[in-house]
């Protein structure tokens, strides 16, 4: 089998050919090493912790959150049990990179774990795993069979006194489920309802214990970071913004799919990794950061490198890596529609501004669709967008009205075309304006 | 401490409080839809969005905890654009009809748009609509109203005990219902229509009925069990429409049982008794009321004349107030007869000159929280108290250990520490075994009369571990219900009860049959050592009785016989507000005011107090029984009936009522014969006394008929081997014999109950035939009926 291309600065999915997931092929790539080290080397727990902050890994889940610091939160002595849970959710439309993780590398995910649970004194893990990758899901508990019996994960790992022990757990793919306290209520064997805040999981999270929750590839920087040193992996990226990052690239590109690039990479670079806009079109606009972040223009996309810090200041956040990318052809209206769809679906329907708010963005950005919009349709989506960001009990109302104002401000005058001419600027894209009966999600 | 400053005003709250809770302290109203002070905090609705200092965005006061030097705006711009912003939200999918919808005028998304919504909506979508679901007789639903607030769904969850309304669905589909076709069956559910502050949930027998701003509130006091809740009664013209808790932490807290607030449909019953009369030649006839009473006090001086004092006994409800009781004693003692008795179901008074005062609670009921263990005997817990069982449901979430002892394994919807179920013979079999446990657990001696008893007995694994947890704690409650009170046994339950609370250095107290119970005996309206008691006036039938808001057929333990006794008097004076069989077995018929239509006063268990005034006229020529008992003692001559008010007439019970009773509360009791496990023979009855089936009042509510639990009332309970045994099938219906009386009922196997027992429950006309018996025949009977669902 051919070698999975993840691009040439690839550090998790190195070397990957889709074929050598297994225990034996993982330790070939210095697997497991990083564990030993902590082991044989009795590095202490805090100096993993340390290591960790040195490297300016942040979460790789949406927030983009130190990882060093939030594992310090962890209350040491805390008498009783503590859980370390994986988030591998992975609901944000166009991200699709925890799923290469776990179906091609999974050991790399287990030994982050195994080695977060060492750092914060955790007995329990839990890997949450989207419901709809019933093989990944069964890949992933073959390794952690796997691990198990050569005595990575159990009892006495390794011969030492340091006992984790690692389970997974599919969900049944709601995306609300990933927000971190939902999928601990759901985990709980509840209605996948977040919890508000705080109390934070780091002191009431799974039954009530404290918890620590990371994204798979967070955990999956791990490895490295502790085999080449904390500054091995900042060296990869730049200051506040450590190591390699896999972005999700979809949508008008030659080659969509995964590419694992040093953070501060121009997005050019990315885009080139991709085989460019399909069909040499012109690029229209970006959503560098999943479906949940404002999307950009093309034009400043091509100005702007892909890291955190480089991304906020051109307007947007790098969120989970999702990067979809929309041509000329590429009607917004319609992009937007379907964005505001999504977020209405997934509403959990618990907080008011969201339960609400979002079923009337969704509905008034599918009338100026369908050739119904009104001109003060697009001051009242910007109000809404500002009643429902802020006012929620999880972040998924944010994640509502972000892409919304974005779109609206950063294409407006194509909003305004469709309310004006009741049709779509773009000649391919949009609906026709005859109008279509409300879609109504299903139940 | 944390200090605090909320709009400017410096605050300090405990530690672990919220911004709500300091904004309530300052007087600062933060607008709020989920929050409720009983309920765990959900945050859901986003209402109740302030402004904090530093904070990056507004935060819900509900649930944002305070801390030291938090700078709260509830009011600044700031936090009225975000409030205003919610408020925008919950009323885009609400109907906006309010002058259709039932809770108009009293609905908090009404008042709270006033301030904070719009004066047009923006929304120009289509709305949304949700489908109304069937929760039952008593809560009405209209979900296109609701908001999600979930108060509903966490009353359940953690009042009531049982999580009958879920939200299912998500995102704009999230919709409150029950499980799957089923009813909203808990004895609480009521509370749901108070705390949902829209019309999604409201009253089903009080729909469309009155306006809120109709209606005038009323104080008065509930009627039914004997915790007394405080009620708030809503009249229109004359008539009561509803009832709602009146708000009393000390008491029933913010909440009802639903036998308090839906028994007033009994008010307004078509069997209210309007009018004296008179039965002349087999026919009755209304009468004026000096006709009436003539009559009675000519009747009643003619027995006195002819046969004694003695053939005059009178039988009272202790649902009845004080001041009425009162006078009814008076009457019958001053006619010279000491047979006067409250206690009709009390089977077993044979300890009653050992009894050293009026047995109660034993303590306050906002102080059963404080014990660390608890003893239940012989409670149908939840039906009999349902919020004295709230109370132990709380104290048992913060580690109270409840421990039962009972004749059904009913779940109680708690964390039950230990359960010792056996047949209802064998309870002080049981109870002894706990105190022999306890004796020697805790290395004291047991009272003789006891070690005598119990030196045979066997202590089972469920004794020893219900004596183990009284031992272990500090503070103590043993209490008896009052399935336990209408026992054979009940004088041996009663001075086990009381060994076991003296070895656990514990209260002894008494859950309290009927909101008068106290106060009846406090007055002295029991037959102290000279009259007879109720048994014994049905078992030595006197010539003339006094049936005083009693209906003794259902009221009394033996109701078949005592009807029996009443048919062989010459004379029977009905005071009742209530037709009822009396009609057959007296010659007078005397219409007394129910409580809402009198002055009285209800001492509850825990020895409270509490007068309340009528709240509407009496109906027709109804009247106040304390009236009609005056004007009776002045036709009779008799002394000490000179009042004009239903202050004269307290004052003449003491002073001080409240001195007065507390002076008389005793739990104590002196040496009894110990009778443990009697013989018996057959399956074993468990004869408890349904819920809605109580009283007159409760019995004449035709919602509450409608219910689960009356419905399953009138059925057998076959414990599995009995059922088993007869080769039933569900719905089948069983003959039950006891001696030569038989009935037929439908059977359901009951998996609670203890081998060889049935529950064949009192105070129904379906089983009146077999009185008091405590033993049946079961047969099975050919044809199958159907038991009907709870749904309407
Ligand atoms: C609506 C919503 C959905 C989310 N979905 C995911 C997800 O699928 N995977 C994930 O890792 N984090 C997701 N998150 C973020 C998590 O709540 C959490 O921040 C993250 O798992 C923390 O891990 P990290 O610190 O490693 O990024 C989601 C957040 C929200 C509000
Ligand atoms: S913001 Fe939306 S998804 Fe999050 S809790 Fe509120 S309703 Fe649920
Ligand atoms: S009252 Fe605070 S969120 Fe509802």
């Amino acid at each position: 089998m051919s070698a999975l291309n993840y691009g040439p600065d690839a550090v998790i999915l190195k070397g990957l050919t889709g074929e050598n997931w297994r225990l034996k092929d993982y330790e070939q790539r210095d697997g497991y090493a990083a564990l030993k080290k902590i082991l044989k080397e009795g590095m202490k727990p805090e100096d993993v912790i340390n290591e960790v902050k040195k490297s300016a890994l942040r979460g790789r889940g949406g927030a983009g959150f130190p990882t060093g610091l939030k594992w310090s939160f962890m209350p040491r002595s805390f008498p009783g049990p503590k859980y370390l849970v994986c988030n591998s959710d992975e609901g944000e439309p166009g991200t699709f990179k925890d799923r290469d993780i776990i179906r091609y590398n999974p050991h790399i995910l287990i030994e982050g774990m195994i080695i977060a649970g060492y750092a914060m004194g955790i007995g329990v893990g839990y890997n949450y795993i989207h419901g709809e990758i019933w093989a990944d899901y069964e890949r992933f508990e073959e390794a952690l069979d796997e691990a198990r019996k050569a005595g990575y994960l159990g009892k006495n790992i390794l011969g030492t006194d340091f006992s984790f022990d690692l389970f997974a757990h599919h969900g049944y793919g709601a995306y609300i489920c990933g927000e971190e306290t939902a999928l601990l209520e759901s985990l709980e064997g509840k209605k996948g309802q977040p919890r508000f805040k705080p109390p934070f999981p780091a002191s009431f999270g799974l039954y009530g214990k404290p918890t620590t929750i990371n994204n798979t590839e967070t955990f999956a920087a791990v490895p490295f970071i502790i085999r080449e040193g904390g500054d091995a992996f900042l060296a990869q990226g730049k200051p506040n913004n450590g190591g390699t990052k896999i972005f999700s690239v979809s949508g008008h590109v030659n080659r969509p799919g995964n590419y694992e690039i040093k953070l501060g990479t121009p997005f050019a670079k990315l885009l080139e990794l991709a085989g460019g806009m399909r069909g040499g079109k012109k690029l229209k606009g970006v959503i560098p950061g999943g479906s949940s972040m404002p999307v950009l223009t093309g034009e400043v996309m091509m100005a702007t490198d892909m890291d955190y810090d480089s991304i906020a200041k051109a307007g947007s956040m790098l969120g989970s890596g999702a990067v979809i990318v929309m041509d000329e052809d590429t009607c917004m209206v319609r992009a937007a529609e379907r964005l505001a769809y999504f977020y209405f679906e997934e509403s959990c329907g618990q907080c008011t501004p969201c339960r609400e708010g979002t079923g009337w963005l969704y509905r008034v950005i599918h009338r100026i669709e369908h050739g119904q919009g009104r001109p003060e349709d697009l001051d009242l989506l910007l109000n809404l967008a500002d009643n429902i960001q802020g006012r929620t009990i999880c972040a998924l109302g944010d994640a509502a009205a972000m892409p919304v104002r974005a779109f609206v401000k950063t294409f407006r005058a194509e909003f305004e075309y469709h309310i004006e001419h009741k049709r779509c600027q773009v000649k391919t894209g949009g609906y026709s304006n005859a109008a279509e009966p409300l879609q109504m999600a299903a139940e | 401490m944390i200090k605090l400053e909320i709009d400017g005003k410096a605050v300090e709250v405990e530690n672990g409080s919220t911004v709500m809770e300091a904004a309530n302290k300052v007087g600062s109203f933060i607008p709020h839809f989920c929050y409720h002070k009983k309920l765990s905090i959900a945050a859901n609705c986003r209402m109740c969005l302030v402004q904090v200092e530093k904070a990056p965005k507004p935060l819900p006061a509900c649930a944002t905890p305070a801390t030291e030097g938090m700078k709260v705006q509830t009011a600044s711009q700031y936090a009225k654009t975000a409030q205003q912003g919610v408020m925008e939200f919950l009323l885009i999918n609400h109907p906006l009809d309010c002058p259709i919808c039932d809770q108009g005028g009293e609905c908090q998304l009404q008042d709270l748009a006033v301030g904070y919504g719009g004066s047009a909506s923006r929304y120009q979508e289509e709305k949304r609509v949700v489908v109304n679901k069937n929760l039952g007789p008593l809560i009405s639903t209209d979900m296109t109203r609701c908001i999600h607030c979930t108060r509903c769904v966490r009353f359940g969850q953690e009042i009531a005990g049982v999580m009958e309304l879920g939200m299912a669905g998500r995102g704009e589909h999230s919709e409150i219902l029950s499980f799957v076709g089923r009813t909203v069956d808990s004895e609480l559910s009521g509370n749901v229509i108070d705390l949902c502050p829209v019309g999604a949930l409201t009253s089903k027998p009080f729909r469309y009925s009155a306006r809120t701003w109709e209606l005038s509130r009323r104080k008065s006091v509930s009627p039914h069990d004997g915790l007394g809740s405080n009620l708030v009664v809503q009249v229109k013209v004359d008539k009561v429409m509803r009832v709602l808790p009146r708000e009393n932490e000390a008491i029933n807290e913010c909440w009802l049982s639903d036998k308090d607030r839906f028994a007033y449909e009994g008010l307004n019953s078509a069997e209210r008794l309007t009018k004296p009369m008179l039965k002349q030649d087999g026919k009755w006839t209304e009468v004026e009321w000096n006709v009436a009473l003539d009559y009675v006090a000519h009747a009643l001086a003619n027995i006195r004349n002819e046969h004694g004092a003695d053939a005059i006994g009178a039988l009272a409800s202790p649902h009845q107030t004080l001041e009425e009781l009162h006078l009814l004693n008076k009457l019958v003692r001053g006619m010279g007869s000491n047979n006067i008795d409250t206690r009709l179901r009390q089977l077993d008074t044979r300890a009653d000159g050992q009894v050293k005062g009026v047995r109660w609670l034993g303590m306050k009921v906002a102080d059963l929280a404080a014990l660390q263990s608890v003893l239940v005997v012989g409670s149908t817990l939840r039906k009999d108290h349902p919020l004295l069982a709230n109370r132990f449901r709380q104290a048992a979430k913060r580690g109270q250990q409840v421990n039962v002892l009972h004749v059904a394994d009913d779940d109680l919807l708690m964390n039950v520490a230990n359960r010792l179920i056996v047949k209802p013979s064998q309870m002080a079999d049981a109870l002894a075994q706990v105190a022999k446990a306890l004796a020697a657990l805790k290395s004291q001696p047991l009272s003789k009369s006891v070690a005598d008893a119990t030196a045979n007995i066997r202590v089972s694994d469920a004794a020893q571990a219900i004596a183990k947890s009284l031992a272990d704690k500090e503070k103590v409650g043993i209490f008896v219900g009052n399935f336990a009170e209408h026992h054979p046994e009940f004088s041996t339950l009663y001075a086990l009860a009381q060994e076991v609370a003296r070895l656990a250095g514990g209260t002894l107290g008494f859950l309290g049959e009927a909101a008068n119970s106290v106060g009846a005996a406090a007055v002295g309206a029991v037959p102290g050592s000279k009259g007879l008691c109720a048994q014994g006036m049905k078992s030595q039938p006197r010539k003339a009785y006094i049936v005083f808001g009693a209906e003794p057929d259902l009221d009394a333990a033996d109701g078949e016989a005592t009807l029996a006794a009443l048919y062989t008097a010459e004379t029977v004076i009905a005071f009742s507000a209530f037709k009822h069989a009396a009609s057959r077995y007296a010659d007078v018929l005397l219409p007394i005011a129910p409580f809402t239509e009198t002055a009285g006063t209800f001492v509850n268990t825990e020895g409270t107090v509490q007068s309340f005034n009528g709240v509407v006229k009496p109906l027709g020529d109804a009247r106040p029984g304390w009236k009609v008992l005056r004007v009776l003692g002045n036709l009779m001559k008799l002394d000490g009936f000179e009042f004009n008010s239903i202050e004269d007439v307290r004052a003449d019970i003491a002073a001080d009522l409240q001195g007065f009773v507390a002076g008389k509360l005793n739990n104590a009791i002196g040496e009894v014969t110990m009778n443990l496990a009697p013989a018996t023979a057959g399956v074993e009855r468990i004869a408890e006394v349904p819920l809605y089936a109580a009283d007159p009042l409760v019995r004449r509510a035709p919602s509450l008929q409608k219910t689960a639990d009356a419905k399953r009332a009138a059925t057998a309970g076959l414990a599995p081997d009995v059922y088993d045994n007869l080769k039933l099938v569900d719905g089948q219906s069983v003959r039950i014999k006891a001696g030569a009386a038989e009935v037929n009922l439908p059977a359901r196997r009951d998996p609670t109950l203890p081998a060889g027992t049935a529950r064949v429950a009192l105070a129904l006309p379906e089983t009146l035939a077999l009185g008091a018996a405590t033993t049946l025949t079961l047969e099975m009977l050919p044809v199958a009926v159907t038991i009907g669902h709870a749904a309407e």
